[in-house]
């Protein structure tokens, strides 16, 4: 596949942190390419390292080894003005609306700050209309109500529109937007959703969008690719539609089938696949081989227990790193060439 | 608190400042009003004061009377009106006090915020110095102190003081901002790339104001303290009229033993302890002036 640069790419990238002696692998070997105005979503449980995947994008942590790509450029080489401009191309929208954005500071101040920081804007009169038209842009209307309030004043879905527009300010290109749904009433988690795709298309940004939850993923990653992460590795990556729809490692599956169905009928009768053990083994101890095979129910002895499966080609089109997917393939491979 | 409606004032900016918050906030807390209004009181007195009130003169024929219309609070044992010297006493020991309460918060402050931010060796160093300071007898090395550097300036008084007292405020200081560091706002506030100074005085100081404001109110009153014990113990030069110097003269005319002369000792630890508890008790209504949450709102 020829392709223009991607805007942003991980390559090898590990992190890891120091507990005491023990050391705790939070992402191993990510490798993930985003290009320009995709919409990539990072799905898995909590502690599967996709928000820490989300700041190493967004250069507010730096990998243990690997590298990180933006337009081509190595960002751990940038220096300077290259650096910030870098800092300003990718902005993070935050889970917690509550934790996000300064008590102290009304609207205005907080979104005018990066305006003049940035010399955005010339003088007071232009930052305000900027500010204005914002958080217009965000859907908080009319947007002279908001402008003087406080963060107290607002509604957690009305504060998450505020860090959208805080994002915004300085005209970035990509953003890491970290669970922005999953701390807002059910009840207005798809009008968030929608305007963040609105101004996807509107300002053709870039997104890197991280939930737990694959239904919102599916939803909001529609065009987009999903990428399943499960103890700091990437174990399925493809097109949404084809990841939800036909999912080939057995996590994905397992992440899929326990989905509720908005028809109670299909949801009572969808076949759930069984997991070995409920439980999430610890960061501290990552199981041998592929991670996930105390839990895989495919689970086939002296293979997966002690070889790591790689990403690799599947009966789909997404890539999965499963051994036994990997082994269908390559059978129906080689099923394909005896035909031939 | 949000029952206004926001179609209310579109246009006008509804801010109330932090003078409206202050006074919003008297309402709320009387004790607050009386702090306020005691502090004031003292400050005018240490401001205005000397200027109306003539200067006490030494009377041989009314020696440690008590009160009464023409001296309220009586005279001392030469014969000096109590309450003028009260008033004339009250500005040396008021600008030390301030003086030390703003250099204090100033080095603690500035200290305590790098020290968080930056870390490393900077944060050890600041980390040792303060654990030095906080080591050495305060009252010993003062009187060491004493007799090396000539204390009768009040700026000297107020740095020498402050000296000693910026430690325990440093520590706390870096203590809330290593904590506040921490929040999303300022992640976001990185991300943003909108530097350290702004980082540090426009996302993490204002969430601390506050607290800030009661410890700098808190070190006031300990450096009055500590001022009133030096001075007492004669470890300052008793230049001018002053508090320190009233109860030091007291107790050594022998006040302590002789009952006619109690308006005289009484008087300034009246004083003293009156204007703590006028400052103290106005730190704990401040935290209302300065929580965005009660200041504004319907």
């Amino acid at each position: 596949m020829s392709q223009p640069t991607p805007i942003l790419s991980l390559q090898g990238v590990h992190k890891y942190f120091k507990a005491g002696r023990k050391t705790i692998r939070v992402l191993q070997d990510v490798s993930l390419e985003v290009a320009e105005g995709e919409i990539v979503c990072l799905v898995g449980e909590s502690g599967c390292g996709k928000t820490t995947t989300g700041k190493i994008i967004a250069g507010l942590a730096a990998p243990t080894a690997g590298k990180v790509f933006f337009e081509g450029r190595d960002v751990s080489q940038l220096r300077g003005e290259d650096f910030r401009a870098y800092r300003r191309a990718v902005q993070i929208v935050h889970q917690d609306p509550y934790a996000s954005l300064n008590p102290t500071q009304t609207l205005y101040r907080m979104l005018s700050f990066p305006l003049f920081r940035h010399r955005l804007v010339r003088n007071g009169a232009q930052a305000r209309a900027r500010v204005l038209e914002l958080l217009q842009l965000v859907d908080l209307t009319p947007p002279e109500d908001f402008i003087d309030k406080f963060p107290h004043q607002l509604s957690g879905g009305q504060r998450q529109r505020v860090s959208i527009a805080r994002a915004l300010t300085v005209n970035p290109r990509l953003i890491v937007a970290d669970e922005p749904v999953s701390m807002v009433d059910v009840s207005i988690r798809v009008s968030l959703l929608n305007t963040l795709s609105d101004l996807q298309r509107r300002l053709r940004l870039t997104f890197v969008f991280i939930t737990h939850d694959l239904a919102v993923a599916r939803y909001f990653a529609w065009e987009g690719r999903i990428a399943v992460m499960y103890l700091g590795r990437i174990v399925e990556i493809g097109s949404a539609p084809e990841v939800t729809a036909q999912p080939q490692h057995p996590y994905t599956r397992a992440l899929i089938t326990s989905l509720p169905e908005p028809d109670p009928e299909l949801t009572r009768h969808k076949e759930r696949l069984s997991l070995r053990s409920e439980d999430i083994p610890s960061l501290l101890r990552i199981p041998s081989g592929c991670a996930f095979h105390p839990r895989c129910p495919w689970h086939v002895p002296k293979v997966c227990d002690v070889t790591l499966p790689e990403l690799a080609p599947t009966e789909g089109r997404s890539l999965a790193a499963c051994h036994v997917t990997a082994q269908t393939s390559r059978h129906l491979e080689a099923l394909s060439a005896q035909k031939a | 608190m949000t029952t206004a409606t926001p179609s209310l004032a579109p246009l006008s900016r509804p801010r109330s400042g932090r003078l409206g918050g202050l006074w919003k906030a008297i309402r709320q807390h009387p004790s607050g009003a009386i702090g306020l209004f005691g502090v004031t009181f003292f400050l005018l007195m240490a401001l205005i004061g000397p200027l109306i009130v003539p200067v006490p003169r030494v009377n041989v024929q009314a020696r440690s009377q008590p009160p009464s219309f023409e001296h309220i609070l009586g005279t001392d044992n030469q014969g000096k009106d109590i309450a003028a010297q009260i008033v004339h006493g009250s500005r040396p020991v008021i600008t030390v006090a301030v003086l030390t309460g703003l250099i204090t918060t100033a080095i603690a402050i500035t200290l305590g915020a790098l020290a968080a931010f930056w870390g490393g060796l900077f944060d050890r160093v600041v980390n040792s110095a303060a654990n030095f300071v906080l080591t050495i007898p305060y009252l010993v090395a003062m009187t060491v102190l004493a007799s090396f550097i000539r204390l009768n300036s009040p700026v000297t008084q107020a740095l020498i003081l402050s000296l000693w007292s910026w430690p325990v405020l440093m520590r706390t200081v870096r203590a809330q901002v290593l904590s506040l560091r921490e929040r999303e706002y300022v992640e976001a506030a990185v991300a943003l790339n909108l530097g350290t100074p702004h980082i540090i005085f426009r996302e993490i100081l204002p969430n601390m104001a506050s607290y800030i404001a009661i410890s700098m109110i808190l070190a006031m009153t300990s450096a009055i303290y500590a001022q009133i014990a030096l001075i007492t113990l004669g470890l300052v030069p008793l230049s001018d009229m002053n508090w320190g110097r009233m109860i030091f003269i007291a107790r050594t005319t022998g006040a302590i033993y002789l009952t006619d002369t109690v308006w005289f000792i009484l008087s300034p630890v009246m004083a003293i302890a009156l204007f703590q508890w006028s400052l103290v008790t106005l730190a704990r209504s401040i935290e209302d002036v300065f929580n965005p949450r009660l200041r504004s709102g319907a």
